[in-house]
C-alpha cells in the first residue's frame, strides 16, 4: 500500500501547485481550498521548507483566494509538524494580515489568534511577539490595524519585560494618526483590558479609554462606549466613580447622535457593569435623557431597553423609580412622531406589567396599551398583539378585548399582505387566550375570509391557521363551524378557491379524524376529480394521497382507487403524473 | 384597499415610480443637539451702512454674535420673527464682506470663525431612509438651509475678500476646522456639498500649511468609505477637488501621491455606488497618467484586478475608463500591458450582455487605439481571435454580430497571413482546450480519491502524517522508476503553456514550490 500511495500522492500535487498559478481564479481557488491535501501528501518537512515559502511569495492574488488561504493556514498546525513548528505559519499569515481587503485581514488575524494558542511560551516570545511588534509599527495602516487584535492573545503568556513592550505598543496605536487604527485599537480596548493586571488597567487603560472617548471622530468615540462595559466590570466599585463615570456621563451627552445611540444600545450592559448605586444616581437621569433625545434613532434604541432597564433596577426602590422617572417618558413615547420609536416601545412595553403588578398595570399601563393598539402604524399594533401573553399573566386579556378586536380586524384587512400574514400567525395564540365563544362570535369570519385572500401566502397561512385552531378547539368544533364553510368553497366559480378547499382538507384531515374525513371530506374530494381545471384535478390526486392514511382500507379500495385510476389516464400529463404517484404510494399504504 | 389602481400596474406589479411617488414628500432633517438653551428673541440692530464708520466695526461684531443664535427649522412656525432677523442680518453680512474694503481687521477673525463654526459644524442627522439610494431616492434636505446657505456664502466671500490674510486666519482655520468641514461632505443635501466643494478648494489654495493635512484626511475618508462603511455622500465632490489638485502636482511625483493613486483611487473602483463618482474618479486617474506615464502598467493591472464580475453596468464604466487611459497611453507602455489587457477585452467582447460587448467593440472606432493594435497585431490578434470568431457565429444580438464582423475585417486587413493561420487552426485549438479541460477534470477526480485515502490513512494510523512523509521519501528515492517518469511526462503535458521545469521536477525529485 505504501508504494502505491506514494506514487499517486505526488503526481497530482505537481498539478495542484501548478494550478495555484493558473490564470483562472476559480481554479486557483479550488487548489487553495485543497491546500491541506497538498500539505498532507507533501509531508510536514516539505510543507515547511517548500510549500510555505511558496505561499508566502505568491501572496499577491485575488482577495478571494487570499481569504481561502488565510482560513486554511489557521488549521495547519498538525500539517507542519505540530506545535513545535507552528511558527512556520507566521510569515504567510503576517503578509496576509497587511493586505487592504478587510475580510482577508480579519481572517488572517483570526488564524493568527488561533495558532498563537499553539505556541509554547518560548516560541511566543521568540516568534510571535516580534511579529506583533512588526505589524504594530508597519508603514501602512492595514498592518497596524491587524496588530490591534493580537496583543491580548499573547500578553498573558509572556515575561514582564515583553509585557511592558506590548503595553507600550498598544498605547502608541491608541493615538495613531489614522482614524482606522484608532478605531481598531478602541474596539480591542475592552478585550485588552481583560488580560491586563488590575494596576495596569488603572494606570494605562483608563487614560487610553479617556482619550479615545474624547477623540475628534465620533466613529472612535462610540467604540469607547463598548470598552466602557468591560472596563467597568473589571474595576472595583469604589474606583468606578472617579475612573469611569466622568467619561460615561460625557458619552451619554455627546454631541454626536451615534455616540448617544451606542450608549442607549449598550445600556443594559452598562447598567450591570456599574452596579445598582451608580445606576440609581446616574443612569436613571441619563436614561431619561436618552428617551427624550432629539434624534429618533437614539430614542428608538433607548425605548428598546425600557423593559430590561426596569427589570435590572435594584428591587427595593424599583417601583418608585419606574413610576416617577421612567413611566412619564414612556407615556410621551407612546405618541412619538417617529414610528420606529413607537414600534420599538411597543415590542417591550407589555413586559413592564409583570414588573409593576396588577394594579399599576391597570391604572397606568393599560391606557398606553390601548393607545398603541389604535396607533396608525400597523407595526406598532402588531408588536402589542404579539406580546399579549405578558399581560395575560398579570391582568388577563379580557381587559383588552374591547380594544383588541377593532385592532385585529383592521390588521386583518391591512393593504400590506405581510401585515395580514403577521396577524394570522398570532391567531391561534389569541384564540387560546380569548376562548372559543369570543372567537366564534368575533374572529371566525376573519379566519374564513383569509381563505379567499388574493395573495397565495395568506391563503396558505390561513389554511395552516385552521389546522392549529382545530388542534386547540377539537374535532367537534371543526365539524360545526369550519368544515361546512370549507367544503362549500368546493363549488366556487374561482378555481383558486376550489383548490383552497383541497389544501384545507389536506391540513385538517388528521386533526378532524377518520370519521369526518371519510364521511364529509372524501366525497367532496372525489367529486372534484371531474373538475374542468387540470390544476384542481392533480391537486385531487395529491389530496387523496395525503388523506389516505386517515381513511379506512375499505374506502381506499372502493372509492379512492377507482378515481385515482381514472385520473391516471387523464389527458393532462401533470394530472397523470400525480395520480400515478398517488397510486404507487397508496398501494404501499394498503398493503402494509 | 390599495391606493394604486389596477391601470397603473405592470403585470400586476406596482410601478417603481408610483411607489416612490406615494411616499415622496419633501424630506428634511437637521441635527443641532442641545448646543444652547432655548433661543432668545432677537431684536434688529441698525443697518451697517447707516452707522458712522467709527462704530461700524463694533456693529459688525455685534451682528456676528447675533448670528450665533441657532433656531429649530423642523418646527416651521417657531421664532418666525427672530429667524427673519437673522436671515436679514446674514444677508447684510454677506454683502458687507463682499463689497467693502478694509473691513477684515485682525480682531474680527475670531468672531467671524466663531459664527461660522457655530452655524455649520454639527453632527449630520441620521438618514431618513436607511437604505438611501443616491441614484433613485430624493435626498433629505437640510432644514436650516435658509440660514446655513447664507453662512456658507459668507464664509466663501470672507475667503475671497482681497483683504483676507491667511497668516492671521490660520490660527482659526486650522486642522480641526478642516476636519469638521470634511465631515460635512457626507451631507445628503447636494446644495450643501456644492458649497463645501468650493470652500475647501479655496482653503486648499490659500493655506499651504494645510494642504498635506487635507490630502491625508481625504485619504482617510476614502479608505473608510472603501473598507469600512461603504457610505459617504461626498465622494464625487472630493474627487473633483482632487482632480485639480493632482493637476498641480510637481514632477517627479512624490511617493505619497503614487501611494494615493494605487492604494486609494484604484480600490475606490470596487465601491458599490461607483456610478455616482466614476467620471470624477476616471479623470483623476487619467491626470496621474498624464503626469507620469510609467504608472500606466500598475494602474491597468490594478483595474484588471478589480474588474467587475457580476455588475455589467460597472463593467461598461471600467471599459470607458480603459478607453480614456488608452487615449493617452504611450506606445511603450501599451506594449507592457497589452497581453493582460486584451485578455480582458476579449472576455468583454464575448459578454452576453450586449452593452458590455458593444462598449468593448467601440474601441475599434478609436483611431489611436487602432494604430496601437496595428503596431502590435501579432500579439493582439491571437488573444482576440478566439472570442471574436466564436461570437461572430453565436451572439444573440445582431448589432453585436455586425460590429464583430467589422472588427474581424479590420483585424484581417492588418495582418492577413496571421488571420488565415488562426482561422485554420481555430478548430484544432478548440479541441486542444476541450482535451485540457477533460484532463483537468480527471486530475481533480484523482485528487479527491487521494484525499479519501489520506483521510483513511489518518484515521487508521495515528502516525498518519509520518506515514505519508515516508511514502514521499520512498517515492523520491525511486525516481528512476519507469512508471514514475511516465507520470511526470504526463503531468508536464497537461500544462504545456507552463515553461517552468519544476512541474516535472516536482514529481521527480525536489521542489514543487520553487519559482
Amino acid at each position: 500500500m505504501a508504494g502505491a500511495d506514494g506514487d499517486d500522492s505526488l503526481y497530482p500535487i505537481a498539478v495542484l501547485i501548478d494550478e495555484l498559478r493558473n490564470e483562472d481564479v476559480q481554479l486557483r481557488l479550488n487548489s487553495i481550498k485543497k491546500l491541506s491535501t497538498i500539505a498532507l501528501a507533501l509531508g510536514v518537512e516539505r510543507t515547511r521548507t517548500e510549500l510555505l515559502p511558496f505561499l508566502t511569495d505568491t501572496i499577491y492574488d485575488e482577495d478571494e483566494v487570499l481569504l481561502a488561504l488565510a482560513e486554511q493556514l489557521g488549521n495547519f498546525t498538525m500539517l507542519v509538524g505540530g506545535p513545535e513548528y507552528v511558527h512556520c505559519l507566521l510569515p504567510p499569515l503576517e503578509s496576509l494580515a497587511t493586505v487592504e481587503e478587510t475580510v482577508v485581514r480579519d481572517k488572517a488575524v483570526e488564524s493568527l489568534r488561533k495558532i498563537s494558542q499553539e505556541h509554547s511560551p518560548v516560541d511566543l516570545e521568540v516568534h510571535f511577539e516580534p511579529l506583533v511588534k512588526r505589524l504594530a509599527s508597519g508603514d501602512w495602516f492595514t498592518s497596524r490595524t491587524s496588530a490591534c487584535g493580537l496583543f491580548s492573545v499573547c500578553y498573558p503568556r509572556v515575561s514582564s519585560t515583553v509585557k511592558a513592550e506590548i503595553r507600550q505598543h498598544f498605547r502608541t496605536l491608541c493615538s495613531d494618526d489614522t482614524p482606522m487604527v484608532r478605531r481598531a485599537a478602541a474596539s480591542k480596548l475592552g478585550e485588552f483590558a481583560k488580560v491586563l493586571e488590575l494596576d495596569y488597567v488603572k494606570s494605562d487603560i483608563i487614560s487610553l479609554f479617556t482619550a479615545l472617548a474624547s477623540d475628534e471622530q465620533d466613529s472612535v468615540r462610540l467604540l469607547a462606549v463598548e470598552a466602557c462595559v468591560s472596563i467597568a466590570t473589571l474595576l472595583p466599585q469604589e474606583d468606578l466613580e472617579s475612573l469611569v463615570m466622568p467619561t460615561l456621563r460625557q458619552a451619554a451627552e455627546d454631541k454626536s447622535w451615534r455616540v448617544r445611540y451606542m450608549v442607549a444600545d449598550k445600556f443594559s450592559e452598562l447598567q450591570k457593569a456599574v452596579g445598582p448605586e451608580i445606576t440609581k444616581n446616574d443612569l436613571v437621569p441619563a436614561f431619561q435623557n436618552l428617551l427624550k433625545d432629539c434624534e429618533a434613532e437614539v430614542r428608538a434604541a433607548a425605548a428598546n431597553k425600557v423593559k430590561e432597564f426596569c427589570e435590572n433596577l435594584p428591587e427595593e426602590n424599583r417601583e418608585q423609580i419606574i413610576m416617577t422617572h421612567i413611566l412619564p417618558c414612556v407615556k410621551e413615547l407612546v405618541s412619538d412622531t417617529n414610528q420606529h420609536v413607537k414600534s420599538a416601545l411597543a415590542s417591550v412595553i407589555m413586559g413592564l406589567s409583570t414588573i409593576l403588578g396588577k394594579d399599576n398595570t391597570i391604572e397606568h399601563l393599560l391606557p398606553l396599551f390601548l393607545a398603541q393598539l389604535k396607533d396608525e402604524c400597523p407595526e406598532v399594533r402588531l408588536n402589542i398583539i404579539s406580546n399579549l401573553d405578558c399581560v395575560n399573566e398579570v391582568i388577563g386579556i379580557r381587559q383588552l378585548s374591547q380594544s383588541l378586536l377593532p385592532a385585529i380586524v383592521e390588521l386583518a384587512e391591512d393593504a400590506k399582505w405581510r401585515v395580514r400574514l403577521a396577524i394570522i400567525e398570532y391567531m391561534p395564540l389569541l384564540a387560546g387566550q380569548l376562548g372559543v365563544e369570543f372567537f366564534d362570535e368575533k374572529l371566525n369570519t376573519l379566519c374564513m375570509a383569509w381563505l379567499i385572500d388574493h395573495v397565495y401566502a395568506i391563503r396558505e397561512a390561513a389554511t395552516c391557521n385552521l389546522m392549529k385552531l382545530v388542534e386547540k378547539f377539537g374535532a367537534e368544533w371543526a365539524q360545526n363551524t369550519i368544515v361546512p364553510k370549507v367544503l362549500g368553497m368546493a363549488n366556487d366559480p374561482n378555481y383558486l378557491h376550489r383548490m383552497t378547499t383541497l389544501f384545507c382538507i389536506n391540513a385538517l384531515s388528521e386533526a378532524c379524524g377518520q370519521d369526518i374525513t371519510t364521511k364529509q371530506m372524501l366525497p367532496v374530494v372525489l367529486k372534484m376529480s371531474n373538475d374542468q381545471v387540470a390544476n384542481v384535478r392533480f391537486n385531487v390526486a395529491k389530496s387523496l394521497q395525503k388523506i389516505g392514511p386517515v381513511l379506512d382500507s375499505n374506502a381506499l379500495q372502493t372509492e379512492v382507487k377507482p378515481v385515482l385510476e381514472k385520473l391516471a389516464t387523464d389527458t393532462d400529463m401533470d394530472v397523470k403524473y400525480f395520480a400515478q404517484e398517488a397510486i404507487s404510494e397508496m398501494l404501499f399504504v394498503v398493503s402494509s | 384597499m390599495s391606493a394604486i389602481s389596477a391601470s397603473e400596474k405592470v403585470d400586476g406589479f406596482t410601478r417603481k415610480s408610483m411607489r416612490k411617488a406615494q411616499k415622496q414628500r419633501k424630506s428634511q432633517g437637521s441635527s443641532q443637539y442641545r448646543t444652547q438653551s432655548a433661543p432668545v428673541e432677537l431684536s434688529p440692530l441698525p443697518q451697517l451702512k447707516d452707522a458712522p464708520s467709527t462704530e461700524q466695526q463694533e456693529l459688525f461684531t455685534q451682528k456676528l454674535q447675533q448670528c450665533c443664535m441657532l433656531f429649530d427649522f423642523l418646527d416651521s412656525v417657531m421664532d418666525l420673527k427672530s429667524k427673519e432677523i437673522k436671515r436679514a442680518t446674514l444677508n447684510e453680512l454677506v454683502d458687507y464682506v463682499s463689497t467693502n474694503r478694509g473691513v477684515l481687521v485682525e480682531s474680527t477673525y475670531p468672531e467671524i470663525t466663531n459664527m461660522i463654526c457655530t452655524n455649520i459644524f454639527r453632527t449630520l442627522p441620521p438618514s431618513d431612509n436607511p437604505d438611501f439610494d443616491p441614484e433613485e431616492d430624493e435626498p433629505t434636505l437640510e432644514a436650516s438651509w435658509p440660514h446655513v446657505q447664507l453662512v456658507y456664502e459668507f464664509l466663501l466671500r470672507f475667503l475671497e475678500n482681497p483683504d483676507f490674510q491667511p497668516s492671521i486666519a490660520k490660527r482659526h482655520i486650522d486642522q480641526k476646522f478642516v476636519l469638521q468641514l470634511l465631515e460635512l461632505f457626507d451631507s445628503e443635501d447636494p446644495r450643501e456639498r456644492d458649497f463645501l466643494k468650493t470652500i475647501l478648494h479655496r482653503i486648499y489654495g490659500k493655506f499651504l500649511g494645510l494642504r498635506a493635512f487635507i490630502r491625508k484626511q481625504i485619504n482617510n475618508i476614502f479608505l473608510r468609505f472603501i473598507y469600512e462603511t461603504e457610505h459617504f455622500n461626498g465622494v464625487a465632490e472630493l474627487l473633483e477637488i482632487l482632480g485639480s489638485i493632482i493637476n498641480g502636482f510637481a514632477l517627479p511625483l512624490k511617493a505619497e501621491h503614487k501611494q494615493f493613486l494605487m492604494k486609494v483611487l484604484i480600490p475606490l473602483h470596487t465601491a458599490k455606488g461607483l456610478a455616482l463618482f466614476h467620471a470624477q474618479l476616471a479623470y483623476c486617474v487619467v491626470q496621474f497618467l498624464e503626469k507620469d506615464p510609467t504608472l500606466t502598467e500598475p494602474v491597468i493591472r490594478g483595474l484588471l484586478k478589480f474588474w467587475p464580475r457580476t455588475c455589467s453596468q460597472k463593467e461598461v464604466m471600467f471599459l470607458g475608463e480603459i478607453e480614456e487611459i488608452l487615449d493617452v497611453i504611450e506606445p511603450t507602455q501599451f506594449k507592457k500591458i497589452q497581453e493582460p489587457l486584451f485578455k480582458q477585452i476579449s472576455k468583454c467582447v464575448a459578454n452576453p450582455h450586449f452593452q458590455v460587448a458593444e462598449r468593448a467593440l467601440y474601441f475599434w472606432n478609436n483611431e489611436y487605439i487602432l494604430s496601437l493594435i496595428e503596431e502590435n497585431i501579432d500579439k493582439v490578434l491571437p488573444i482576440m481571435f478566439g472570442s471574436l470568431y466564436r461570437i461572430s457565429k453565436e451572439h444573440w444580438n445582431p448589432t453585436i454580430v455586425a460590429l464583430v464582423y467589422n472588427v474581424l475585417k479590420t483585424l484581417m486587413e492588418m495582418n492577413c497571413t496571421l488571420f488565415d493561420e488562426l482561422t485554420s487552426s481555430y478548430k484544432a485549438e478548440r479541441q486542444r482546450e476541450k482535451k485540457k479541460e477533460q484532463e483537468r477534470d480527471e486530475l481533480w477526480k484523482k485528487l479527491d480519491e487521494l484525499r479519501l485515502s489520506n483521510a483513511a490513512l489518518v484515521q487508521n494510523n495515528s502516525h498518519g502524517l509520518l506515514g505519508v512523509q515516508n511514502n514521499n521519501n520512498n517515492n523520491n528515492n525511486s525516481s528512476t522508476n519507469g512508471d514514475n517518469q511516465d507520470k511526470s511526462a504526463e503531468a508536464a503535458a497537461v500544462t504545456p503553456a507552463n515553461q517552468d521545469p519544476d512541474v516535472g521536477a516536482a514529481t521527480g525529485e525536489s521542489s514543487p514550490c520553487a519559482k
